[in-house]
């Protein structure tokens, strides 16, 4: 465990923040701190509130009540641009960066460097940018175009840029989510330099290992509500996990063993090209999933399983190669709605991007691929998409206000079981599942997790593709693991461990593939 | 913003048209007492029905998340070709004969003209990815020039009395424009509220990969969108041409933009998913009833062009405001 003395007065703090929207109370006294030189994790069920304060705390949202300390002197921030001039700033999930320009153009967004003739002084700005990223990752070119970067090196140009800004405080919301776990490291490397200079930084996210690892304290809350914060070096997983539900999660996977049946889909070398240059996003991968069996594909960011994924539903007919069987028959899946014909269902990976139309009800989205169940000689029928509706809020238990809610308004569980829902209304035989458990709460998780027993014990066949390795051995008969667009072990349960899994996920690691039983 | 101020904003911007248009038809009524009589009703109706057809595919393609700039231009096109053909028959030279069109023959071919273009409009975005704006604005371009090439650049007139029933008679007691305007606003609204085409029409706007993902034919509903909207510019074209009784090479320059301020003043969003047809039809009512009452008053032209940009940013501004409420 890391420790750094901290000073006593917080750079940043809280008072019995109130905050209320029409019907909702998100934010019921909630008391917050961070001092300078502290990691100060911020933890809690979708829903329990963590964007909300982080929003407040950043000038984005205003409480209705309450209020912030800046150096122990009461603060109000009218907006972001106000607090950029406190020197606190926000790294957001989604990240804030303009994709057709170049790195130091985007560190310098809004404070460019002029020269005397008032142009922007380019060649000051590329240089001052490779001093800031020097220490975080000397492999960015501050005249690459940020757009040709990957994921992990974008956030990294996004902390540059707080830190060109001379942040104090800085906020970084779910910052892993969309990261390899070698990305991790080079980011968790960062985060220490960050707490040596001293820079407050608040760690927004679901993923209680790394919370454990990162941070000093811990702020829990729930339901709106503060309900602890503790010292990361005094506590445990389970105690943090009792603090964000309120009870002891000891069954998180629900595991049934099922009689395998016959088998509900075979691949054989299946490719596919990159639409730009010829690299192969998947490459000769061959894999078959039985009824009543859970098969996880694991593996790093860029490893191709969501290519394998969208290439099986039809998404690229044009770059794929290869067969695909759907009960012997082989399948030219030339489109989703044919792929969905052959009784094959996908979950994709970004559900507001590519599972839902947001601005649609929950009833809508539901009945959106199967639309003929709720139509009545020719004509949608209103009674019908209701009923037809309800059968799945009440299934997998969407919590919402309504049918008639619009989907925009959901917790990401809730949002994932809306588009489940879609899904599994057009009956699948196979049940393709993308992340299904990205950036949503440990209930809806377990819910999910339980869920996937249930549809396996009904027969289905279900490929899961996870980055989470205890989730993937967790529900998961059979595992296959993808390292650059092929695949390169497959594992019965009970050889796997999450030492084998990660040796085969992890480039130029060659293993020997323990391939075939 | 206090809950009683925010429920009767949301009160006002869910009807803001029909507020509008309300509180228009009772400030002109006050303002000129030639306002409120059911000829003046009648003829603003009657003004408004070329605008209700164009608007009717034009709130389709908006929704979907498209734009068409072309319906003017078709709308003169389809115009020009029914007139051409009823007046004088079609030569083909290199089989050597001549088509003698009856005045159905030729409505049936300037409607075929209009969804010809119309789909041609859907196939270079759908298939060469052209985005709306751009495929849209080469055809208005084309479709004005075929028509200038079509009539030499010379109005077609006389074109008979069969044909002008369509612009200048009535049918228990409303004008037959009127009669195909309301018939097919009121077709469309059953479209797009109660079917699975119109359910489609929505998903797309709302998020285009989702409904892909969905299993939806994307391409093939624009595709529909499109041509169904070039169909309907014809119909117009047909009411124009046969109500003055001449096809005009330039009828309807402009047009596209009178249909997408209806189509905004109607509350349907830019950026696609939300609208109705409904809301349109009063966008089209509250642009005709401004016209109207401004020339009742004796308003200068070019002030009517000011007020009805001041109208279009007004609705677009409360549209804002529910948003931002949200």
């Amino acid at each position: 465990m890391i420790t750094t003395p901290a000073t006593d007065i917080p750079v940043l703090a809280a008072r019995h923040i109130v905050k209320k929207y029409p019907g909702v109370v998100a934010l019921n006294s909630v008391d917050f701190d961070v001092r300078a030189g502290e990691v100060h994790g911020l933890i809690g069920e979708n829903g329990a509130g963590k964007t909300t304060l982080m929003h407040i705390l950043a000038g984005a949202q205003q409480p209705t009540e309450g209020e912030i300390l800046l150096d122990g002197e009461p603060v109000q921030f009218a907006n972001t641009s106000q607090t950029l001039q406190h020197r606190i700033s926000i790294v957001y999930q989604e990240l804030n960066l303009i994709p057709y320009l170049t790195v130091a153009e985007n560190i310098f967004l809004g404070r460019e460097k002029l020269k005397a003739t008032r142009l922007i002084d380019s060649a000051a700005q590329n240089q001052r940018c490779k001093e800031l990223l020097a220490p975080l990752d000397p492999s960015i070119d501050p005249r690459a175009r940020l757009n040709t970067l990957r994921v992990g090196q974008q956030q990294i140009v996004e902390i540059a840029k707080s830190l060109n800004s001379h942040a104090r405080v800085i906020f970084m919301d779910e910052p892993t989510s969309a990261i390899s776990d070698s990305e991790v490291e080079v980011l968790f490397t960062l985060i220490d330099s960050l707490r040596r200079d001293g820079i407050a930084v608040v760690y927004v996210s679901h993923k209680l290992d790394e919370l454990l690892r990162i941070t000093d304290r811990i702020t829990v809350l729930r339901d709106g509500r503060f309900v602890d914060t503790v010292q990361t070096s005094d506590t445990r997983q389970d105690a943090i996990v009792r603090l964000m539900v309120g009870r002891d999660l000891s069954e998180m996977y629900v595991q049934h063993a099922t009689g395998i049946g016959q088998e509900k889909l075979r691949v054989e070398s299946l490719s596919q090209r990159s639409p730009v240059g010829e690299r192969l996003l998947v490459d000769e991968v061959s894999f078959s999933v039985a009824a009543g069996e859970v098969l996880g594909i694991f593996g790093l960011m860029g490893a191709g399983r969501t290519e394998l994924m969208e290439s099986i539903f039809g998404i690229h007919p044009k770059t794929t190669s290869g067969s695909i069987y759907v009960q012997g028959e082989r399948c030219d899946m030339r489109s989703p709605a044919v792929a969905m014909s052959h009784g094959i269902g996908l979950v994709p990976e970004d559900r507001k991007e590519q599972g839902l139309v947001l601005g649609m009800s929950v009833e809508n989205n539901i009945s959106l691929s199967n639309i003929g169940l709720i139509e009545k000689f020719r004509f949608l029928n209103r009674a019908l998409e209701r009923r037809h509706a309800k059968t799945y809020v009440d299934q997998l238990s969407i919590k919402t206000p309504s049918v008639r809610q619009a989907t925009k308004a959901l917790s990401g569980g809730n949002q994932q079981k809306v588009v489940l829902g879609r899904v599994l209304s057009t009956k699948p035989r196979v049940l393709l599942l993308d992340e299904p458990t990205r950036g949503i709460d440990i209930n809806a998780k377990r819910e999910i997790y339980s869920l996937i027993d249930q549809l396996k014990q009904q027969g289905m066949a279900i490929v899961v593709v996870s980055s989470e390795l205890p989730e993937l051995l967790g529900i998961s008969d059979r595992m296959m693991v993808m390292c650059e667009g092929r695949k390169t072990a497959e594992f019965r349960r009970e050889d796997a461990t999450e030492e084998n899994l990660m040796q085969a996920a992890v480039p130029g690691f060659q293993v020997e593939a323990t391939k075939r039983e | 913003m206090n809950n009683s101020a925010r429920t009767a904003l949301k009160f006002i911007s869910r009807f803001q048209s029909v507020f509008v248009l309300v509180l228009m038809v009772v400030a002109m009524s006050l303002l000129s007492d030639r306002f409120l009589t059911t000829a003046n009703g009648w003829n603003i109706m009657r003004q408004i029905s070329v605008n209700v057809c164009l608007s009717i595919g034009m709130t389709m393609i908006i929704i979907a998340g498209g734009i068409d700039l072309s319906v003017g231009s078709i709308l003169a096109l389809a115009g020009a070709i029914t007139a051409g053909l009823i007046k004088t028959p079609l030569a083909i030279p290199w089989l050597g004969i001549e088509l003698e069109f009856t005045v159905g023959g030729g409505i049936l071919a300037g409607l075929a003209v209009g969804m010809f273009l119309g789909w041609f409009n859907g196939q270079m975005i759908t298939r060469v990815r052209i985005p709306p704006f751009v495929a849209t604005l080469g055809m208005l371009s084309i479709a004005r020039g075929l028509t200038m090439l079509w009539t030499k650049g010379f109005p077609i007139t006389g074109l008979g009395s069969t044909f002008a029933i369509i612009g200048t008679s009535s049918f228990l007691g409303a004008p037959v424009p009127v009669w195909i305007a309301a018939l097919l606003a009121v077709a469309f609204m059953v479209v797009t509220n109660k079917t699975r085409f119109g359910r489609y029409i929505y998903a797309v706007g709302g998020n285009e990969q989702a409904a892909r993902l969905s299993g939806l034919n994307v391409d093939r509903i624009k595709l529909w969108i499109y041509t169904l909207a070039g169909g309907l510019s014809a119909v117009a074209g047909l009411i124009v041409t046969s109500r003055l009784d001449s096809a005009q090479p330039n009828a309807g320059t402009g047009y596209e933009l009178d249909s997408i301020a209806a189509v905004v003043i109607g509350g349907t969003s830019l950026s696609g998913g939300r609208g109705s047809i409904w809301g349109t039809v009063v966008g089209c009512l509250i642009i005709g009833v401004l016209n109207s009452g401004l020339v009742l008053l004796n308003v200068s032209p070019f002030w009517q062009q000011v007020v009805k940009g001041v109208v279009i940013l007004v609705a677009v501004a409360i549209d804002r405001l529910k948003s931002d409420g949200e």
